[in-house]
């Protein structure tokens, strides 16, 4: 398992934050990786990870249509709807 | 005073007709109006829909028709499950001015049994907390000490029901964030079985975690909140086909026989003599009262917070990605472009908390860590599974604390580490997916509630409640409120 | 001094499942709706909302998965798939990782002649993205806008091995790979409005090396011509940098077809590490063998199966065998007809020509529009066959049959089409004709065989066509030399 330091880049990749914040969170989040590194000290040989509580399989639905929301309900929290569609920045290639 | 009935009283009041939904309605929103300057427990008042709602109940009990026993009663729901036309903000800046187009699947069995909405509730953004500090916008207060936090997430939820400021609300509870509360507010939480509840609407925070459950005054309104929104939803893949037993009916069945647990790992060095005195009283009371109790081991107690705090940290960064400023919600003006918005947006919107767990989950499903975190923490998440399998081999339900200590001042859990060992006693619970309650297990000698865990095996709600009933008629701390004045 | 380079192509298919609905939700996937009407909340990523698995969408991958003979995996999830885009709804896309629907198949492909096998990697199901919309060109608007209708309608995912080793295979493993989905239903196959889309990766090495070059990814690609000539481009590209010591950057690039050139793609997606884990909101799937079995009995003839037993039950030419099972419903009818009417040669003859010169197209709208059953078109070839009219009249039958629905007999007997064979009766037609052209004899004579052509048609004017060619013929052979 590797060292958990988790490095500036990847805190200001998730978070814009100033820079006194940033080293406030670094370290905080290195306490709580560190705490969770007691995970380490488990034996999990053979144990095989659960993702549920109850065991279940193949939860499926026909094929049937159900009503479409109405458009303006979709584009009523829009922050920038144009006409039908929901309008973003482009990305600027560099 | 209507406002200090239960769900049950009020209920009764109704059917004899010495009192009406629209008065009962009025009396609350009069009562939230006078006091939740002080405590803070809502985050929007809907007046207006309230008594809309309240008139139509009116109606069916003249016409001798009533929908059943929530019809006309008053409710309110944690801000984080959606109300079709009703600002839903999970506390957040970047959900400030949601207004969703749907109801959870929750929200509309309880409108469809008649329920009147006062309201939504303040809570940790995101449901990540156990203070309601977290919420974006302001911190609820614990009615029973104004300078004392009423726990998290569901802090608006449990403090709501403490100072009668609703006759039951809805929270959820993804690590401790119903029973955590009730215990802090003194009032009865209920998380249920993971499956037994639709989260169709619940803004997801840890989908392989998150289940919603009621606030109530006493054990028997936690019973009824439960039957009306409990059963399978097609909308919602994890939830479970299985009958919905009537959850009245064996309430009053008492423990005679009935085999109780006492989880040796849980009374550990930092637990609260106070609260672990309550603990052990209550034991005391169950045997008197015909249960016998014996100790069991759950060894990977210790272990389950850790597993919790990669587990929920990776599928909240995963389910918290879309809050992006494209399509709802916040976005930023004035970015230089795509990515420039997304950065903004979420920096912006999102709090500190909320952060730190993003960036936890990401780390922990990154390429190259997943197998030492989140693979590891699933894999422990097995064995915290196991050791309840194997103690309910040799018991009914498990009685424990539900929390380390007892409500603590506001501002005083700084470091989010020392936050997070709040749920420890919560945490294993739903990391094997199954049933807990928090009801009122005495006061400390300063007068902060003590709250009493029981937890059962998988879809036996009813035997958690039955438990709880019998040691809530035999105890009567649910009727003690907090002194509350305008 | 040119080295010999060996090209190295894998294909990546994405189809769209013809299911009513999409992948995890009830709205309809119909093509060509205003946008952002057929959205709800489940497929726009709304907070709260939750997936639930189209059960028929599995159908379909399962049908394709064994049409394709891979193994299907009985155990199969779905997982995360995170990038952030616009057009990803949640900023990540549920579709499958660790655990596919289906493995290790394999796609007979034929070029010049020449049969070998395509291995398929894997095949698995995942949700696809809404549409990205510009006012003007890419480079020149200031924004992007967004349709979420497609956002949510079902995808399968299919992966051959790298086992192509030209553009001309490759373009016949997409054709081949099309005609399978289009066959079981599963999929519209168009590549123009991307109902079928194609991606490339393509890397060269010095023929005879083990290990695989570099490889590059294009996209782009939006007909089976322009899948070749961008991998044709790609090999020159490539081969051109490698003989010049330049390093082939690993990176996607995509096919300009105005230009002729692949361009390379700036980074589309922010981190190319996706995060996948199993998806929470999905209990696992347990394909049960009698599941497979089910769907493994709605199998039809697949295309490759079909065009060897044409050219060899029918006696088809692989020519027309190939076009005749470029649709299943226009091999169905070829069938039919040559059934009924014992005479296939002919009915593929009337197929491949006067029908699919009315149609509007050879898929099954176009077939079930048309208004000559197979039967009915099997009795006018019978009519034919067996003297009663003559080829030509037989044409235009066929066109009163197209425009009115009514059967052959009907009009034939109505309009009085039977042929004329009558040697007697058509004697005293060709001795008028004959009378009456005397010039055209002389040429004749003369040597100019274009002359005899135009007695014919004088005898067929005479007789509304409905003398028997042959008896004509017979009758000038024996006339002619004595005028």
């Amino acid at each position: 398992m590797p060292d958990p330091k988790i490095t500036l880049a990847e805190v200001e990749q998730v978070a814009r934050l100033a820079d006194a914040e940033k080293e406030k969170m670094r370290r905080e989040l290195d306490g709580i990786l560190t705490y969770i590194d007691k995970l380490r000290a488990v034996d999990t040989e053979g144990v095989p990870p659960t993702s549920r509580a109850v065991p279940m399989v193949n939860v499926m639905r026909e094929d049937e249509t159900t009503p479409s929301c109405p458009r303006e309900d979709m584009l009523a929290n829009a922050p920038d709807p144009v006409g039908d569609l929901f309008r973003v920045p482009k990305i600027i290639e560099e | 005073m209507l406002t200090g009935l239960s769900v049950h009283e009020l209920a009764g009041r109704f059917r004899r007709k010495e009192a009406t939904p629209t008065q009962a309605a009025r009396a609350y929103l009069d009562r939230i109006t006078a006091l939740d300057p002080k405590i803070k427990a809502y985050m929007t008042v809907t007046a207006d829909r309230a008594l809309a709602q309240a008139a139509a109940a009116d109606a069916r009990f003249q016409s001798g028709r009533p929908l059943g026993l929530l019809d006309g009663i008053p409710l309110a729901i944690k801000d984080v499950l959606c109300t079709r036309g009703i600002r839903t903000t999970c506390s957040s800046r970047i959900l400030e001015n949601f207004v969703p187009p749907y109801d959870a699947t929750v929200v509309t069995k309880l409108l469809d049994a008649g329920a009147v909405i006062l309201g939504k509730l303040n809570m940790d953004e995101f449901a990540m907390g156990s203070s309601t500090e977290n919420s974006a916008f302001f911190t609820t207060r614990n009615p029973w000490d104004l300078a004392r936090v009423p726990g998290g997430s569901s802090g608006g939820a449990a403090a709501a029901v403490a100072a009668d400021l609703a006759a039951a609300t809805l929270g959820t509870d993804t690590g401790g964030s119903i029973r955590q509360p009730a215990a802090f507010c003194g009032r009865v939480g209920l998380k249920p079985t993971y499956g037994r509840v639709s989260r169709y609407g619940l803004v997801a925070f840890a989908s392989s975690l998150d289940q919603v459950g009621p606030f109530g005054k006493d054990v028997r309104d936690a019973a009824l909140v439960l039957q009306a929104i409990a059963g399978h939803d097609p909308m919602d893949s994890t939830s479970v086909d299985v009958g919905v037993p009537d959850y009245s009916a064996e309430l009053e069945g008492g423990v005679k026989g009935l085999r109780i647990g006492i989880p040796a790992e849980y009374f550990i060095e930092g637990l609260d003599p106070e609260v672990e005195a309550a603990v052990r009283a209550a034991v005391e009371t169950l045997r008197d009262l015909g249960a016998e109790s014996q100790s069991v081991s759950l060894p990977h107690t210790e272990y389950g917070l850790a597993a919790y705090y990669v587990i929920a940290p990776a599928e909240a960064s995963s389910n918290l990605a879309r809050y992006d400023g494209v399509k709802y919600g916040l976005r930023v003006p004035g970015a230089r472009d795509l990515i420039d918005m997304y950065s903004r947006t979420r920096g912006a919107g999102f709090g500190a908390e909320v952060k730190r767990r993003v960036m936890l989950g990401t780390y922990a499903l990154s390429a190259g860590y997943y197998d030492a975190y989140y693979g590891k923490a699933l894999r422990v998440r097995t064995l915290v599974q196991r050791d309840f399998q194997r103690a309910f081999e040799r018991v009914d339900v498990i009685v424990a604390p539900t929390t380390p200590g007892v409500a603590f001042k506001m501002g005083e859990r700084e470091d989010p580490l020392q936050m997070y060992l709040n749920d420890v006693f919560t945490i294993p619970v739903n990391l094997a997916g199954l049933p807990g309650v928090s009801i009122p297990g005495g006061f400390t000698q300063t007068g902060l509630p003590v709250g009493l865990q029981i937890i059962g095996k998988a879809f036996d709600e009813a035997t958690v409640l039955r438990v709880a009933r019998a040691y809530e008629a035999a105890t009567a701390w649910h009727e003690r409120k907090p002194e509350l004045t305008a | 001094m040119t080295q010999d380079y060996e090209t190295v192509i894998g294909l990546e298919v994405h189809a769209q499942l013809r299911t009513r609905t999409k992948m995890f939700c009830g709205c309809s996937t119909a093509f060509g709706a205003p946008p952002n009407t057929q959205t709800c909340p489940v497929c726009q990523g709304m907070p709260g909302t939750l997936p639930v698995i189209n059960r028929r969408a599995i159908e379909y991958g399962i049908k394709t998965a064994l049409a394709l003979q891979c193994s299907v995996n009985a155990d199969n999830r779905f997982a995360r798939k995170h990038y952030y885009y616009p057009d990803m709804p949640k900023n990540y896309q549920i579709s499958q990782y660790e655990e596919p629907l289906a493995e290790h198949g394999r796609l007979e492909v034929e070029v010049g002649g020449v049969s070998r096998a395509i291995g398929i990697q894997r095949l698995h199901l995942e949700e696809d993205v809404g549409k990205l919309v510009h006012e003007g060109s890419l480079e020149t608007a200031p924004s992007s806008q967004v349709d979420f209708n497609r956002a949510g309608v079902p995808l399968m995912e299919i992966v051959s091995l790298p086992d192509m080793r030209t553009p001309e295979e490759a373009a016949a493993y997409l054709r081949s790979l099309r005609a399978i989905v289009v066959y079981l239903g599963v999929c519209d196959g168009n590549m123009e409005e991307g109902s079928l889309r194609c991606d490339a990766n393509i890397s060269l090495r010095p023929r005879g090396a083990v290990e695989y070059g570099t490889k590059v990814e294009i996209k782009n690609m939006n007909s089976f011509r322009n899948v070749q000539h961008a991998l044709e481009y790609e090999i020159t590209r490539q081969a051109r940098a490698l003989e010049t010591g330049e390093r082939i950057v690993q990176e996607t690039r995509l096919w300009d077809p105005d230009k002729g050139r692949t361009v390379s793609m700036r980074s589309k997606e922010f981190a190319h590490d996706y995060r996948y884990f199993p998806e929470p909101d999905l209990p696992p799937l347990d394909v049960e063998p009698a599941w497979i079995e089910r769907v493994g009995a709605t199998l039809p003839e697949l295309p490759a199966a079909r065009r060897a037993r044409f050219m060899e039950a029918y006696g088809l030419g692989a020519y027309d065998a190939d076009l005749l099972t470029g649709s299943r419903a226009l091999g169905d009818y070829f069938e039919a007809t040559a059934q009924a009417c014992g005479k296939p040669k002919v009915a593929a003859n009337w197929v491949l020509n006067e029908l699919l010169r009315e149609l509007a197209g050879d898929d099954e709208r176009a077939l079930a529009a048309c208004p000559i059953p197979p039967a009915n078109l099997a009795d006018l070839i019978t009519l034919i066959e067996d003297g009663t009219i003559s080829g030509r009249i037989a044409k235009d039958v066929f066109e009163k049959m197209y425009r009115s629905g009514e059967d052959a007999r009907a009009i034939v007997d109505r309009e009085g089409l039977t042929q004329v064979a009558d040697a007697g009766e058509l004697s005293a037609v060709v001795d008028q004709v004959l009378a009456q052209h005397p010039k055209v004899v002389e040429d004749w004579k003369g040597g100019k065989k274009a002359a005899r052509g135009f007695l014919v048609g004088q005898v067929m004017k005479a007789t509304a066509g409905k003398a028997s060619p042959a008896v004509v013929n017979s009758l000038l052979d024996e006339k002619l030399p004595k005028v």
